[in-house]
């Protein structure tokens, strides 16, 4: 009995660590975007988007609060919100998928891999699968995403009134830095 | 006996999932995107309700420029192109000092005023950790007229021409569409028109919008005065304003009908002398335009 204990106590001691670092995770990535026309440069920084990597399976999660978008114009970010992302009703945006080349990527060794990723990203209640390339660092017991691409409003069902087309770029490019911790409960 | 406990164990453990599932990762995902407090915001398109203040305000280093126009009585009729003849100009140019402090100065063709104000956020509508079922800000202003004095041949103190306004703006928003306001006022006149009329005036503000698409919203406001008024005493006429707010980009324009001839708050609250019911409504419009500097 008392060994069988012990036994089943050293299980769960080793087990739990190894389930611990399962998963990475990024409180606060970096998600900004850039809008440029020669009539009008936007450009938008999100400190707060949170993502979970798990290196076994490749797997990626991103979400974010749409209202963290900080403008350095307070009209831009109130339109932003209020006509264009209508964030009352679509408060979130996130994005599931995958990291396809993950034989490529050795999350054990340090260095910079380039990444492949797809998966489902879902902005003003709309969802488009999207592939992207990127890089993961690997830095000790930090990973590093980066990945840019780029966003057709048109895309999302994001409506650009004819007034204002000629100062909202046609594609937004989308800037991603992540940097994952181990995510321990 | 001893066998199956330490077997469940043993079960227990190999079956103890892996440290987030997916939905787990979902709601950790979701528990760090949700805001403690979530503050109500754009209650209103722009800084008027219509001629009122409205909660809103400008941020810090934002700076709106504003051209206020309304035309003569509709009820003129043709002579005057039903008002159209006849202009009466706001215009201003106001700033955030910081997210909760806004200055202001302005002037109005109506009496030749200047104004200036103030105007501080106290408290934000707010849900979550913080709650707080209104937004509510205070609103001071100074009010001085240059027109030639209507005495000349009397002695005229500078005095005489400052007014003072104090107001409380109290709102809600109670969905994206609908947001209502009231805003307490109180206007001090250092001078008035008669011996009969108090220095002192108070007043109701009822404002409201509802948006009826995102960048459009129809808006109405009432400014009930409630001083009985001495015997005899010219009573002041209640200002009722309805409009619709149009953004487009960069600006807001507000269109509206209203009984008030004066765009401030002495005028609009103790001045207004159109009656809705005989014609004495004005067409008008604001114009806000704001630059960040």
């Amino acid at each position: 009995m008392k060994t069988a204990i012990y036994l089943t106590l050293l299980l769960f001691i080793v087990a739990a660590p190894m389930h611990g670092q399962d998963k990475y995770l990024c409180k606060n990535g970096h998600i900004w975007f850039y809008s440029e026309t020669p009539l009008e440069t936007i450009e938008a920084h999100n400190n707060e988007a949170a993502s979970v990597l798990t290196p076994a399976t490749g797997e990626l999660v991103f979400q974010l609060l749409i209202k963290s978008f900080k403008f350095e114009r307070a009209l831009m970010e109130e339109h932003f919100n209020e006509n264009y992302m209508e964030s009352a009703k679509f408060p979130k945006s996130d994005f599931k998928g995958k990291l396809v080349n993950l034989t490529e990527i050795d999350f054990s060794k340090n260095g910079v891999y380039q990444a492949v990723v797809e998966g489902k990203l879902t902005i003003h209640n709309k969802t488009n699968t999207v592939r992207q390339k990127g890089t993961v660092e690997v830095k000790g017991n930090t990973i590093l995403v980066k990945a840019k691409f780029d966003v057709v409003p048109g895309d999302y069902d994001i409506e650009i009134p004819s007034a204002v087309r000629d100062k909202i770029a046609k594609t937004v490019a989308v800037n991603v830095d992540m940097a994952y911790q181990p995510y321990k409960k | 006996m001893k066998r199956p406990i330490s077997l469940t164990l043993l079960l227990l453990t190999l079956l103890t999932p892996p440290a987030l599932r997916a939905q787990e990762v979902d709601s950790l995902l979701d528990a760090l995107t949700t805001p403690a407090t979530e503050y109500a915001s754009a209650t209103f398109k722009a800084t008027r309700i219509i001629n009122g203040h409205s909660i809103e305000q400008m941020k810090a280093r934002q700076l709106d420029f504003r051209i206020h126009h309304r035309f003569g009585e509709l009820g003129d009729g043709a002579y005057n192109l039903w008002g159209l003849d006849q202009g009466t100009v706001f215009l201003g140019l106001e700033y955030g000092v910081t997210d909760w402090l806004m200055l202001g100065v302005g002037h109005s063709s109506y009496q030749k005023a200047y104004n200036g104000f103030t105007k501080f956020r106290l408290w934000r509508q707010s849900e979550g950790e913080e709650n707080m079922p209104v937004a509510v800000s205070a609103y001071t202003g100074i009010d001085l007229q240059t027109v030639h004095w209507a005495q000349p041949t009397r002695e005229n103190y500078f005095s005489s021409r400052l007014s003072y306004i104090f107001q409380l703006l109290i709102a809600r928003k109670f969905s994206e569409e609908l947001s209502l306001q009231i805003s307490p006022s109180v206007v001090h006149r250092n001078l008035v028109a008669t011996a009969l009329d108090e220095n002192d005036l108070p007043a109701i503000g009822f404002g409201g919008r509802y948006k009826l698409t995102s960048r459009i919203s129809f808006n109405a406001e009432y400014f009930l005065v409630i001083t009985p008024g001495r015997e005899g005493a010219e009573k002041p006429i209640n200002a009722l304003s309805v409009g619709f707010d149009i953004e487009t980009g960069g600006h807001v324009f507000q269109i509206m009908l209203t009984n008030s001839l004066p765009m401030t708050e002495r005028g609009f609250i103790g001045e207004t002398t159109g009656q809705w019911s005989d014609g004495g409504i004005h067409l008008g419009f604001n114009i806000s335009r704001v630059f960040t500097l």
